[in-house]
């Protein structure tokens, strides 16, 4: 079994290497809800450092795409290579995929019978076997980064937004992910406490840390993406740097998305 | 700018109190003065035949004289109310058994108990391995003591202990079964749970002991009470099943896919982050039915097993012992209300521990 996961690790370093330091590859996917088709024929390759930016009007299936790459939604055609590994139906091989994939969701997601630490330190114990002192040190050594070490042993439920929004964010940090995930972190929190997360997510992302992002906060895509994808229908309408995106959008939907956007 | 200021002070006036809840109106007035009349005249006569008039201790019925109860019956016959018919010489080790229950579950009331913990899983683990080991003997130069003598308390416990640990895993895996995705699994599941529970427990004990052996092929015949305890553990586990299955339902999907994102397979999931929220979601449900259960273990008398209920409607029917039903009956409901008391006190702490003040 350890030899099995060796194995397939190395495997996954040499295809990387192929890869030219591809990281996230989807090709030619496409997923159905029943007969709903929500993403359409979608192509991404995704560099080692990358960050993205995903936007665009809701329902467009952004959600859904990000959730494809670490396998919580599944795609029924196509082909999605994550760090040199292939989301297929093999339990293995997607479970190899999501320890190395962090996720923050929209709504934290915390565990809330845990406390802060215990949140953070769950998945290095029992998925990577990490010795509990080691995983409880390195646990507070995100939390420090993410400004809450005093909080450590509190429960979830007894913390703001913000501060449960950086620990979800530590959590994930915790597993040494190559890949980090955000879906719409800053959307269920109170305006004040958003610029607390948008920080904790630059330094991340100055830390050369890969990161897709959907997200609204237009600021952020300005000052951190390397690219920003426009979603529409399921479809990516439009993909580009930043400056280019903003100042000069070649789509007639995203010229049209980003005036309703910058307006407010 | 306002200062904060301290909350302001509820003193506690008996006086005042009563004024405004006991007697603020004409109907109030009635109704308490009418209560505290039945309490009055209720009270006193009852204590009378519990304490004051009752006859403890004597050395035959003959001493039971007075209006009051007549506890010297079951002090005289308390031994059997316990033991049954186990023999007297080999009764030290039921007393070991009670003893380590006692010592296993007591501490559990008492928040600051040393290695309390350890005590309930010795309690779940090591406890029934012991009593396995010591209540039928036949082993270790243990003389044998056969099931069909084991009775009273000892045989109540016994019937609400093994169906309590047995099917409360079954319970959990009976439920994770019926949320399946596995077609095969989930139907067994629902075939199981529908079936054990859309069945009277009185028509388990019944099959269990009349009809299934006409099933089992010969020379497995197995003992009567073994099969009791096979029957109302299975049947436990379906009403057991289905108050978990309404615990994991309710834990939202977020936190199935924060724990799968994380890498957590299937069981890691399931043990470390959804039953644990789930399972105390459910506290009051799952004792509620272990008290239920604790109740129904009295039915066995039908198959002719004699638990504490048993052991004493037997003896009230003793000629030479008067009129002595309602204080056995009060003995057994006693019995029962300690137990099932003790059980719901229990759940009310450990919800009040568990609660880490997260509400969705
Ligand atoms: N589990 C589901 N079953 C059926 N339809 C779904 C499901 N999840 C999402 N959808 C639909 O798929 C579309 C894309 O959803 P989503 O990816 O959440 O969009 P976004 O994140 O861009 O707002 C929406 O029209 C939504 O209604
Ligand atoms: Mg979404």
């Amino acid at each position: 079994m350890t030899e099995q996961m060796q194995s397939e690790q190395g495997q996954a370093v040499v295809d990387s290497a192929k890869a030219d330091k591809t990281i996230i590859h989807v090709e030619a996917m496409n997923k159905w809800y029943g007969s709903f088709h929500v993403l359409k024929n979608l192509n991404l390759d995704v560099a080692q450092g990358e960050r993205i930016v995903i936007c665009g009007p809701s329902g467009s299936g952004k959600s859904t795409f990000i959730r494809c790459i670490n396998r919580l939604e599944e795609h029924q055609q196509g082909k999605i290579v994550v760090d040199g590994v292939e989301l297929t139906d093999d339990v293995r091989q997607i479970d190899s995929v999501r320890r190395e994939v962090g996720m923050v969701f929209q709504h934290f997601n915390l565990f809330p019978h845990m406390t802060v630490l215990e949140n953070c330190c769950v998945a290095p114990i029992w998925v990577r076997k990490t010795p509990r002192k080691e995983a409880e040190a390195t646990a507070m050594e995100y939390l420090k980064r993410v400004k809450i070490p005093e909080q450590a042993n509190k429960y979830p439920g007894q913390l703001s937004g913000g501060q449960q929004q950086r620990v979800a964010i530590a959590r994930a940090l915790c597993m040494k992910p190559k890949i980090m995930l955000f879906d719409e972190p800053t959307s269920a929190l109170d305006p004040e406490m958003i610029k607390e997360v948008l920080d904790t997510m630059v330094e991340l992302a100055s830390s050369g840390m890969t990161m897709l992002c959907v997200t609204h906060e237009m600021g952020f895509a300005k000052t951190v993406a390397d690219r920003v994808i426009f979603m529409d229908g399921g479809e990516i309408v439009e993909s580009a740097p930043p400056h280019e995106f903003f100042d000069n959008p070649r789509e007639p939907r995203t010229q049209q998305f980003l005036k309703q956007i910058l307006h407010h | 700018m306002s200062e904060s200021m301290a909350p302001p002070k509820r003193a506690f006036a008996p006086i005042r109190w009563m004024r405004e809840n006991l007697f603020n109106t004409w109907y109030n007035v009635l109704l308490t003065v009418v209560v505290v009349y039945m309490i009055g005249t209720s009270v006193g006569p009852l204590l009378n035949w519990l304490f004051l008039d009752a006859t403890f201790t004597g050395a035959d019925p003959k001493d039971c004289i007075g209006d009051g109860a007549c506890w010297l019956f079951i002090n005289q016959r308390l031994n059997f109310f316990m033991y049954g018919f186990y023999p007297d010489a080999q009764q030290w080790r039921v007393d070991i058994m009670f003893l380590l229950l006692a010592v296993a579950f007591v501490p559990q009331f008492i928040e600051r108990f040393p290695a309390r913990r350890w005590l309930g899983i010795f309690g779940m683990t090591g406890l029934p391995i012991i009593g396995y080991i010591l209540i039928p003997g036949g082993w270790f130069g243990l003389e044998e003591v056969q099931s069909h003598k084991w009775g009273g308390l000892m045989l109540t416990l016994i019937l609400a202990y093994v169906g309590i640990i047995g099917s409360l895993p079954l319970g959990v895996i009976l439920a994770l079964g019926r949320r399946s995705e596995m077609p095969i699994i989930r139907g067994f599941c629902v075939i199981f749970i529908e079936v054990w529970r859309a069945v009277p427990l009185i028509t388990v004990l019944f099959m269990a002991s009349v009809m299934l052996p006409l099933f089992l092929p010969e020379g497995m015949n197995f003992e009567k009470l073994l099969r009791a305890l096979i029957g109302i553990t299975l049947w436990q586990s379906a009403y057991m099943a289905e108050v978990i299955r309404g615990g994991l339902q309710a834990i939202p999907r977020g936190q199935y896919e924060a724990a799968s994102a994380l890498g957590l397979g299937y069981w890691r999931k399931m043990r470390l982050i959804i039953l644990p929220q789930a399972l105390t979601l459910v506290i009051p449900g799952i004792v509620n039915t272990f008290i239920g259960l604790f109740m129904d273990t009295t039915l066995v008398l039908i198959i002719g097993l004699f638990d504490i209920l048993g052991t004493v409607q037997s003896t009230i029917t003793d000629p030479s012992w008067q009129n002595v039903a309602t204080e056995g009956y009060v003995f057994v409901a006693f019995c029962f209300w300690v137990f099932c008391f003790g059980m719901s006190r229990y759940s009310q702490n450990l919800e009040r521990k568990l609660d880490t003040g997260h509400k969705t």
